[in-house]
């Protein structure tokens, strides 16, 4: 029941599904299908708000390191799922959006959300300028090859890039730095990024295959769980 | 606390109070709700403010502001999950009463009783929080795993793997007239013959010795060696490339994040 | 003394003067950066936060714009939407978060200008939960200022975020009621003017996805564009441009990366309809911001690099 049970269904649905690709009147079955799959992902949504309540009521009750801040994340929890559960100061009835624009939970997410999750990521800016100083050294020919690559597609990403060498004459114009850096993107960066894609690309089909003919089982964890 | 703590707390809360005050008289006229509208602004550069404090060193403004997004985007996706497949896609499908109840469109030929199949699977799912009923878990898993890997099977091997090499397979002479015409035309312009050739040559060459490196059943000895070689040099522009890119993104943030401060904020810019 | 005030006053702004002086200060304390490197002395990451933030805020206060020319990979997505006739149904796909938002949202809402400019039927959708929120502010800064002629399940319409990332996708690529019953304010698909003839994906004449993250174009690429052969187009942020460079143009027409894609669409938007010469342009607002920042971190790099060299040789001669 353990190992056996998930190990079928994982097989069941994969196989179901490629299937489907191939038989057109199995296309209605892998749709809904699908649609359970989506149906599920919004369990998987209550399973996350589930374990952030039960990891920050137990250190709570523990009174673990920083536990004050837990109060924080429960209220900010609660208090963003009455908005958006009970649709609160939504200008229509239950029907209308629970985004809508005046409502209690698009206020939150425009003066809430946005602003912490914008900033979370804007920090990256000072440490990429940090570690621009600190780390990004032309040790060997690799490191080198790289710098001058980031160089040219930094330079040719700006207008100054243009102002640079806007005297060179068209017959040349590959040396112009914003066409180097479009070059530089539709040669180089493409040929790269494809190698990588097509090694992922196998990557995935291999270990597709692995988990539908049930070779790859670690997502079972083991049988102590 | 400490004293200092205190004072910064205070001049915090002054600072914010004045802000408040200044904003909602800023708003008087505009909206109805202006002193909501002042808190609001007011509030949101706090918490841009605070998470930006961690620049300086971890602090409680940061510690607050980080704890208040983790517990309000847990609930958003909740939210959002639930009304638009839940009350969207599940109910309409499953139940007249809870349809109507919801006022969302009840369509009869679209009942389907193997919708409470999703519906077991989910509540399985959520066993995970409990510790003796955990493994039944397994088997949504194993649903979401199951219908992961079919999905992507197909569609990787045929998008990522077939189209790409076809891709590759490009003329190494574009538009070639006969050695005359190239030699009299030859220019170094990036939308020339020889730019074009030089490109597909690249790309042919590049995505063959990249691959190459990331062949590891095979020594990197000999030529196979040096063709790895070449594939790392190609790989180092491409990360290059990437990190020049990456550097315009994070400053688009944060110029985003200034934006709001100065415009929104402080009204400094228009 | 009044006729050379009158010919200098119009000439040298407070503007300029603040231009002037942020640049030189700026480039006073990277060369005091410099020399203090170069003894070998410490220096705190908190200043080379604060260069990065002077670098940003000096073009915010006192604002210099370029002019942007499309470059081929943008070109080509503004001319697909130039060339559709009007009543074409293009689909948006808000993939993006608040995160990604200052790239990508100025991109959203130039389509928005371009698409419902040359009368084209647009549908809104999200992969992102987030993308629902994102959308209001396309309809709150563009669609009801700029268009409010534009009805809501006529000329557009929204349907909002559904979960399940590809899941989503590989349904709607065969059936879009499916998973689509109702638009985001639960209008019944049938009563929606927008989908009058369209089935699935496979009848859209555009699909544009916005984002940068995953679940986003690369999905969109993989279960719609190569099955249903429909074009697909992208604008995303920066970060993950260059990974889709092996897509284009076979399996991607066109592809806005980063602030500089979106102030080039929006700059080729402006020339080609002058109405929209005083709409808001923040990619093109934010060109100059980047440009002095990027100088900066360049200048970090150049920097840091003398420096290592310089020890590098002092290390070896003694």
């Amino acid at each position: 029941m353990k190992r056996q049970v998930p190990l079928f269904i994982t097989f069941f649905v994969g196989t179901l599904l490629i299937l489907s690709v191939f038989i057109p009147p199995m296309e209605n079955l892998g749709e809904n299908f699908t649609l359970f799959f989506d149906i599920i992902a919004v369990f998987a949504f209550f399973l996350g708000g589930g374990n952030l309540l039960r990891v920050h009521f137990k250190k709570l009750s523990k009174k673990k390191r920083d536990w004050q801040y837990s109060i924080v994340t429960i209220c900010g929890f609660f208090f963003m799922l009455a908005a958006g559960l009970f649709k609160i100061g939504n200008p229509g009835d239950i029907a209308s959006s629970v985004t809508a624009e005046g409502s209690l939970f698009q206020t939150i997410y425009t003066n809430m959300f946005v602003p912490l999750g914008s900033t979370m990521y804007a920090l990256l800016g000072f440490f990429v300028a940090s570690a621009s100083y600190r780390a990004f050294r032309a040790k060997n020919r690799e490191a080198t090859i790289l710098l001058i690559a980031a160089f040219i597609i930094l330079l040719g990403r700006t207008p100054f890039g243009t102002m640079l060498t806007v005297w060179i004459p068209d017959s040349m114009s590959i040396a112009q730095i914003p066409n180097l850096a479009i070059w530089i993107m539709n040669s180089f960066n493409l040929a790269g990024q494809r190698a990588i894609l097509i090694g992922i690309g196998l990557g995935v089909v291999s270990m597709s295959l692995r988990l539908i003919l049930g070779v790859e089982r670690t997502y079972l964890g083991d049988d102590s769980a | 606390m400490k004293k200092a703590s205190w004072v910064i707390m205070a001049l915090v809360t002054v600072v914010f109070v004045v802000s408040w005050i200044a904003k909602s008289s800023s708003y008087n006229g505009e909206t109805d709700n202006y002193i909501a509208q002042g808190f609001l602004v007011t509030f949101a550069a706090f918490l841009t403010l605070s998470i930006m404090s961690f620049l300086y060193k971890d602090n409680p403004f940061y510690k607050f502001a980080e704890h208040l997004f983790v517990g309000i985007s847990a609930a958003f996706w909740m939210c959002m999950g639930f009304w638009s497949t839940i009350v969207g896609n599940l109910i309409p499908r499953l139940s007249s009463s809870l349809s109507e109840w919801f006022k969302v469109p009840y369509i009869e030929s679209d009942y389907n009783i193997a919708f409470y199949v999703p519906v077991v699977l989910g509540i399985l799912l959520l066993m995970r929080l409990s510790s003796k009923r955990g493994w039944l878990s397994r088997w949504p898993l194993a649903f979401i795993v199951g219908t992961t890997a079919g999905l992507n099977f197909i569609r990787y091997l045929r998008s990522d793997f077939i189209k790409q090499i076809s891709a590759t397979l490009v003329p190494l002479v574009v538009d070639w007239q006969g050695v005359g015409h190239f030699f009299s035309t030859f220019s170094l312009s990036a939308s020339g013959q020889f730019v074009a050739i030089v490109t597909n040559w690249v790309v042919f060459l590049g995505v063959f010795c990249g691959l190459i490196y990331f062949f590891f059943s095979k020594e990197h000895t000999g030529a196979f060696g040096r063709a790895s070689r070449v594939g790392i040099w190609v790989l180092m522009i491409t990360f290059g490339a990437s990190f020049g890119y990456t550097v315009m993104g994070r400053i688009s943030l944060l110029v985003g994040r200034i934006t709001f401060l100065f415009k929104d904020w402080l009204e400094i810019i228009g | 003394m009044t006729v050379h005030n009158s010919l200098i006053l119009p000439l040298v702004t407070f503007h300029d003067v603040g231009m002037v002086v942020s640049l030189l200060a700026i480039a006073a304390g990277l060369i005091w950066l410099f020399i203090r490197s170069l003894k070998g002395m410490e220096v705190d990451r908190r200043i080379i936060f604060l260069f990065i933030f002077a670098a940003v805020a000096a073009p915010l206060l006192f604002p210099f714009t370029f002019s942007e020319k499309a470059t081929p990979v943008v070109k080509a997505l503004f001319n697909k939407v130039e060339s559709l006739p009007p009543g074409s149904h293009v689909l948006l796909s808000y993939d993006f978060d608040p995160a990604m938002a200052p790239e990508v949202q100025p991109m959203a809402n130039a389509f928005t200008r371009h698409c419902l400019e040359k009368g084209h039927k647009v549908i809104y959708m999200c992969l992102f939960a987030t993308g629902q929120g994102q959308f209001e502010e396309t309809m709150r800064d563009v669609i009801a200022p700029e268009f409010p002629d534009k009805v809501d399940g006529v000329d557009y319409v929204n349907l909002g975020y559904k979960a399940g990332n590809e899941g989503v996708l590989n349904v709607i690529v065969t059936d879009f009621e499916k998973m689509f019953p109702t638009d985001v304010n639960t209008v019944p698909y049938d009563s929606i003017e927008v989908f009058k003839g369209i089935k699935s994906c496979k009848d859209l004449d555009l699909i544009i996805s916005i984002g940068g993250g995953r679940p986003g174009i690369k999905e969109w690429v993989l279960f719609v564009g190569d099955q249903a052969d429909v074009p697909i187009a992208t604008g995303v942020a920066a970060v993950v441009a260059p990974q889709l460079y092996p897509y284009y143009p076979k399996q991607l027409l066109g592809l806005l990366g980063g602030i500089k894609g979106a102030a080039e669409y929006e700059s080729e938007l402006v020339r080609n309809y002058p109405r929209f010469k005083d709409s808001p342009t923040p990619g093109l607002k934010m060109m100059g911001p980047q440009t002095l920042a990027h100088m900066v971190i360049m200048s970090f790099i150049v920097i840091g690099n003398i420096i290592f060299f310089t020890q590098r040789r002092r290390e070896r001669k003694s």
